[in-house]
């Protein structure tokens, strides 16, 4: 499987995928206008990851914005984590926020609150 | 009396204005208003919180209008863009007010009107969880739009949603939404 590697945007962030350290972040702002057009080659390559994952999977979510579009794409990202999670594979989520952000951090937890998959909140202290 | 674009927007553009436009609602804008506002945000300092707010209603505002305006509006003399729209950021009374402005067909009025309505009548955890049942329950539909932003809006600013339609002609109404943060 190929690496995913997309530099971040003013709109859309960037994206390391990587099957050989099962590390996966997602970072910066992610804003587009048509988030599926953006999200859906994450989706794909998750889905294709799932048929042999490591043992442990980490994804940072590093966001300093998004938008509402993104937000059903991002479940997507997270729907497909909680299918390998499911087949007895360890997921982690690092959620990070800014210091004071709190809605950054509400947002985490509605994911939370959704998805089956352990999530760690990480306070950004500047 | 019926709706007058022009009074209208230099009424809105009195006071103390960060950015006001009418035109093209286009990808470009978007980026050109949110990077304009955002450096303007910075300049004054405006806390990280605030500052973070307002970025996000201006990009659900934009993107409301940039997925639902109508490309022409048949049978309004005006001589509009394609894709018209109305923006609004100003400064009043210590808050940041945000005013979005557009045609809407006289059919979409109701359905506008009762989601607005109803958004305005749910506490701060019942908008919650409406927000993660859209999230978690509907498609996005094909422009990538969510049936989310408002929600978002109102979560996020914590007031609720000020909003008008004018009447035009038997076709259209101008709708406009106020947005205090």
């Amino acid at each position: 499987m190929e690496p995913i590697n997309i530099e971040g945007t003013p709109k859309t962030p960037s994206v390391k995928f990587d099957k050989e350290s099962g590390v996966m972040e997602i970072k910066g702002r992610s804003i587009p206008e048509n988030s599926i057009e953006f999200y859906k080659p994450l989706v794909d390559w998750l889905e294709d990851y799932a048929k042999s994952p490591l043992k442990r999977t980490q994804v940072d979510v590093q966001l300093e914005y998004f938008n509402t579009s993104s937000s059903k794409c991002i479940l997507d990202v997270f729907k497909k984590l909680e299918a390998i999670h499911k087949a007895k594979n360890e997921v982690i989520i690092n959620w990070y926020y800014e210091e004071d952000d709190e809605d950054m951090l509400e947002a985490g937890e509605d994911y939370e609150s959704i998805i089956r998959v352990p999530f760690k909140m990480i306070e950004i202290v500047d | 009396m019926s709706f007058n674009l022009k009074d209208y927007y230099q009424d809105l553009s009195k006071g103390d204005v960060l950015l006001a436009y009418k035109g093209s609602i286009t990808s470009e804008l978007i980026n050109d208003v949110l990077e304009g506002v955002e450096k303007k945000l910075d300049d004054v300092h405006e806390e990280s919180k605030t500052r973070k707010k307002i970025y996000n209603v201006l990009v659900e505002s934009m993107q409301n209008l940039f997925h639902h305006i109508e490309e022409y509006h048949e049978g309004i003399s005006e001589d509009l863009d394609p894709k018209f729209g109305v923006v609004v950021i100003e400064k009043e009374n210590g808050l940041y007010k945000v005013t979005t402005g557009n045609f809407v067909n006289s059919t979409k009025i109701k359905f506008l009107k009762e989601k607005i309505d109803k958004i305005n009548s749910l506490t701060k955890d019942e908008l919650k969880d409406m927000y993660k049942f859209i999230l978690n329950h509907q498609k996005l539909s094909a422009k990538g739009g969510g049936g989310l932003g408002l929600v978002d809006i109102a979560r996020k600013t914590g007031n609720k949603l000020e909003y008008a339609f004018y009447n035009y002609n038997n076709n259209y109404y101008f709708f406009n939404l106020t947005i205090r943060i």
